[in-house]
């Protein structure tokens, strides 16, 4: 008689947990890949296709499905150590194929020479060049990613890549030039 | 419990976490009065010198300025106008180094003093209690006043707070050691002091005042007592001296035993502070319509024979200053901005003095050893004694902090509160490892701050990128949905019935038609032998008359036929005119005017498109008046010698055809004779396929094939032909070469011999006329370079 209650009342529990477990499968469903997501967010987002993927998302999204983690060229190895961290791999090397100049660039169109082909805002991922058909086009150099990609396509080469002036908004302390004071 | 305010009176403070009692060394300028200005002879103004955006310039070059007019000028409380110092002229505007550690550059103006000192006009109000409180603070953001204690935050942004103050503390405790400049500002100018703190009670109308000062200050402690002995409510707090008791928020909680909270800012406790220089600027600003443009600056340091402090004006070189102290170490310059604690070493001694520059220390090398020299001391590895711990008055972990630092581990430091870190320097004072414990976390905070930047720009390229993808997605779907329409009206209008219709959708089965008729010509591709040459209106005329007779072609095929006879008529009337307007220039002979419009006809079969044919004629009229130019120098006989040749040949001769152009105008008369003798063969061979191509027409017109395997035996011809001449050209070239008496021109004539002979190739290799087709583009495009150069040389000439 025990034995029985005993079963009886395991299984009421087990369906009971059983019942809430299927609620709650369906009713916090995660639309989605949460770690496609979570790679999304380590990557520059730059979007400038030198891992071979058209974007940083759907890199992200291959790399949650088994892609090499060493492919993302402007994250260089901090981004490589993320990934790695959140994978839970070993860190890889860059992709050897991949330019290792990861400086921060931005595009610059040499106004006298353009020709208003509007090649380089097709090419644009960010939408950051202005221009229209026969106008000159200017880049905004804020919503600029530095991808490169706009280079390539312009007929006449008047797009070049400029490496960010340090200011000193965005300087970095430098350890080996600051001065050790000590007083006594 | 006993208020703050019962607390202070009894001389009962609170104590701050840690603290150090570093060598204070302030004997060696407290006791001088504060030199007078001097003008030095250039003045270096940085356009930004606080903490916010830079005003716009409104000076340029060559301007001349009095003293205290505004340089620049500001639109948002966060930037702050500049002003001329003195008197004189603005030589230049340029990038030059700013006192900061990184020593890089920004936008200063350069201003050459005249000496004279000339003042603006001011406006001296003695009583600021008829200002409002609009106009004062107008009046002090106009004077472009910000904090003097070093941090540089706009002054008339803390002023004009709304929250309600409970305490104005007014800092004058000046912890770093060596520093006197507000000790002896308050024994000279406590009177004034006092306005300044007077007007801001006014502006906040705060419950108490409290002046902050240590205890190592006594005459000044003296001056400020005697000055407030009669105002109640400020109270002059004489607090223990202990570095760094003069940080905002260790002076507050001294005072008032509140903590400011991580990432807050005191005003919403009801505390402001000021400085008292700032005080002092204020109370300039307001009464004695005079902006910012001097400060008194700590000129200290053993180093130097008569240290003291100076009233210098913004802008002075600090090399001005230090020579006018007397130093004269000329090797091992040392020269060190704001205390020992929290200064940086300046890279040259041309850095301008700024309105945060409290303080210029050139220590000897035994004080403070410099940085690049090989006395100063070395960082050893850590041994975990905590004592960088017991020191911190943010009560942070300096020693987790450094090792997080190093490890670049940027959660942890966030963490750790990396940010509450206010880099007074005590860690790195004490530590026995002689670690610099201070700038490990300047590292670390300058790259969270940059890992912060990049996380925005990132998020916003992210947002950008996916934008544009929904607009390329929804650009897709309108398309579609426009073509889609399209389609569907154009159906409507077909069923209709109207003749519009009928002739629409006959126009529509005509395209279908042409396609199926070019599919199986493709595929019966001809084995004929190539029989000879043909030109244009041959090959026109040959299709009409196979169209007439044999029954083999469609009634679609007709209408494309004639269309494009059409087209051809046209080029070549077009091609007529021009050429006789050519023609009626120079007198040559008729003979140009019908290889002219041969040419233009063998041009104009060549490319179907009417565009291509209108670049043809453009190339023919380029070559007809490179010709007229060939007439001067060239007999006449020669000229029409030359004209026939190089009419005769097709498309790809035209390359050939302007080298012999250029050729004459640079080596006219070595070569006249010469050449004579070489157009004369021309001539027989080209005169051979003339005839050739006579006979092969009234062939053809005899007997007339089916037009579909006409037409592909057109193109393959055409490139043979094409081949065949240029080859043979190639080889009189090369003959030419051989014979040619100027080396320069046998370069020319090789360089074209091989590039026809590519040609050559090419066209040979082709038998898709398509090819054949861009070869010849190319070799137009070449011609007409050549022909537009051989103009200007002519011109030049």
């Amino acid at each position: 008689m025990s034995t029985l209650i005993a079963i009886l009342v395991v299984g009421v529990i087990a369906t009971l947990f059983g019942a809430l477990l299927g609620f709650a499968s369906v009713q916090f469903k995660v639309i989605g890949d949460p770690l496609a997501e979570q790679l999304d967010a380590l990557l520059p987002q730059t979007q400038c296709g030198q891992c071979g993927y058209p974007g940083c998302k759907p890199y992200a999204e291959a790399v949650a499905n088994g892609e090499a983690i060493n492919k993302c060229a402007p994250g260089g190895e901090d981004t490589i150590k993320k990934i790695a961290d959140l994978m839970g791999v070993e860190v890889q090397p860059l992709d050897g194929n991949h330019e290792t100049d990861n400086s921060p660039k931005v595009a610059f169109i040499i106004e006298e020479d353009c020709i208003g082909c509007t090649k380089c805002i097709q090419a644009c991922p960010v939408d950051a060049i202005i221009g229209t058909t026969k106008q000159m086009h200017t880049i905004i150099a804020d919503e600029c990613t530095g991808c490169d990609l706009c280079v390539a396509p312009c007929p006449v080469d008047c797009i070049e890549m400029i490496p960010v002036a340090t200011t000193t908004q965005n300087w970095q302390w430098d350890l080996n030039s600051i001065p050790v004071t000590q007083i006594d | 419990m006993e208020s703050v305010i019962e607390r202070i009176q009894r001389g009962n403070f609170w104590q701050f976490h840690g603290g150090i009692h570093p060598p204070e060394q302030k004997f060696l300028t407290c006791t001088k009065p504060i030199a007078s200005a001097q003008i030095p002879e250039q003045l270096i103004i940085p356009i930004r010198q606080h903490i916010g955006q830079a005003g716009d310039l409104i000076v340029k070059v060559g301007d001349k300025v009095l003293k205290g007019q505004e340089l620049s000028a500001s639109d948002t409380p966060m930037s702050l106008p500049i002003h001329a110092p003195t008197s004189g002229t603005i030589t230049a505007i340029k990038s030059m180094a700013i006192p900061h550690p990184s020593g890089l550059s920004e936008t200063c103006v350069i201003l050459t003093p005249d000496g004279e000192d000339t003042w603006k006009q001011r406006h001296i109000c003695p009583d600021f209690q008829l200002l409002s409180k609009a106009k004062i603070l107008e009046k002090i953001a106009n004077a472009g006043i910000s904090g003097m204690g070093g941090a540089g935050f706009p002054t008339q942004v803390k002023v004009s707070t709304l929250a309600k103050i409970d305490y104005l503390i007014i800092n004058a405790a000046e912890c770093e050691p060596y520093i006197t400049a507000d000790d002896l500002l308050i024994q000279e100018h406590s009177p004034t002091i006092l306005d300044g703190i007077k007007i801001v009670d006014h502006l906040l109308n705060p419950k108490n005042i409290l002046i902050g000062i240590e205890d190592n200050k006594t005459k000044a402690i003296d001056a400020l007592k005697k000055a407030t002995a009669d105002i109640d409510h400020i109270q002059v707090c004489v607090i223990p001296t202990k570095y760094p008791s003069g940080g905002e928020k260790q002076l507050i909680q001294i005072l008032t035993g509140q903590e400011v909270p991580s990432g807050v800012l005191p005003s919403s406790l009801g505390i402001v502070m000021q400085n008292v220089a700032t005080c002092f600027a204020i109370a300039d600003a307001v009464i004695n319509d005079t902006p910012l443009i001097k400060r008194v600056v700590t000129v200290s340091g053993q180093a130097l024979e008569k240290p003291q402090n100076v009233w210098a004006l913004i802008g002075t070189p600090v090399g001005f200053l230090t020579s006018q102290c007397g130093y004269n170490n000329s090797k091992n310059r040392h020269l060190i901005m704001g205390g020992p604690m929290m200064g940086f070493s300046l890279p040259h001694d041309q850095i301008p003095v700024i309105k945060s520059t409290n303080c210029i220390l050139a220590p000897s090398e035994i004080e403070i050893a410099s940085p690049f020299s090989s006395t100063s001391s070395k960082e050893v590895e850590c041994i975990r004694c905590g004592q960088c711990a017991d020191v911190c008055p943010a009560q942070l972990l300096p020693q987790e902090l450094q090792w997080s630092a190093k490890a670049k581990d940027q959660p942890q430091l966030s963490k750790l509160n990396l940010f509450d870190c206010i880099e007074c320097g005590a860690c790195a004072y004490v530590c026995p490892s002689q670690i610099p414990l201070v700038h490990y976390y300047r590292v670390a905070k300058a790259e969270i701050r940059q890992q912060k930047l990049l996380d925005i720009k990132a998020e916003k390229a992210k947002v950008r990128f996916e934008a544009r993808k929904q607009r390329l997605e929804r650009e897709k779907i309108a398309r579609a949905e426009k073509h889609k329409k399209a389609a569907e009206a154009r159906k409507a209008r077909m069923n209709a019935g109207t003749t519009a219709a009928k002739s629409e959708k006959s126009a529509v089965a005509d395209a279908l038609a042409r396609v199926k008729a070019k599919k199986a010509q493709a595929s019966i591709n001809a084995n004929t032998t190539d029989s000879s040459t043909e030109s244009t209106a041959e090959n026109a005329m040959a299709k009409n008359t196979a169209e007439n007779t044999a029954e083999a072609v469609t009634q679609v095929d007709q209408i494309d036929e004639s269309k494009s006879q059409v087209a051809n008529a046209i080029a070549r009337a077009k091609a007529k005119k021009l050429a006789q307007k050519n023609q009626a220039q120079i007198d040559s002979l008729d003979t140009l005017q019908d290889n002219e419009s041969t040419s233009s006809l063998t041009s104009s079969q060549a490319a179907p498109v009417v565009i291509d044919k209108k670049a043809k004629i453009a190339a023919a009229i380029a070559k007809a008046k490179a010709k007229k130019r060939q007439a001067e120098p060239v007999s006449n006989s020669a000229n029409t010698q030359a004209d026939h040749i190089q009419a005769s040949v097709i498309e790809a001769n035209n390359v050939e055809a302007t080298t012999e152009i250029l050729k004459p105008e640079v080596h006219a008369k070595e070569t006249a004779i010469d050449e004579k003798a070489h157009q004369a063969k021309d001539i027989t061979s080209s005169g051979k396929i003339n005839n050739s191509a006579e006979a092969s027409e009234n062939k053809q017109q005899s007997k007339p094939q089916p037009a579909s395997q006409n037409d592909t035996l057109n193109l393959d011809r055409k490139a043979k032909i094409a081949a065949a001449v240029a080859k043979a050209k190639a080889k009189k070239l090369a003959e030419k070469s051989q014979q040619g008496s100027d080396a320069t021109s046998s370069t020319i004539e090789s360089n074209q011999a091989s590039e026809l002979t590519s040609q050559a190739n090419i066209a040979a290799n082709t038998v898709a006329n398509k090819k054949a087709r861009v070869a010849a583009a190319i070799a137009k495009a070449k011609a007409k370079k050549l022909a537009a150069s051989s103009d200007k040389s002519s011109t030049s000439e």
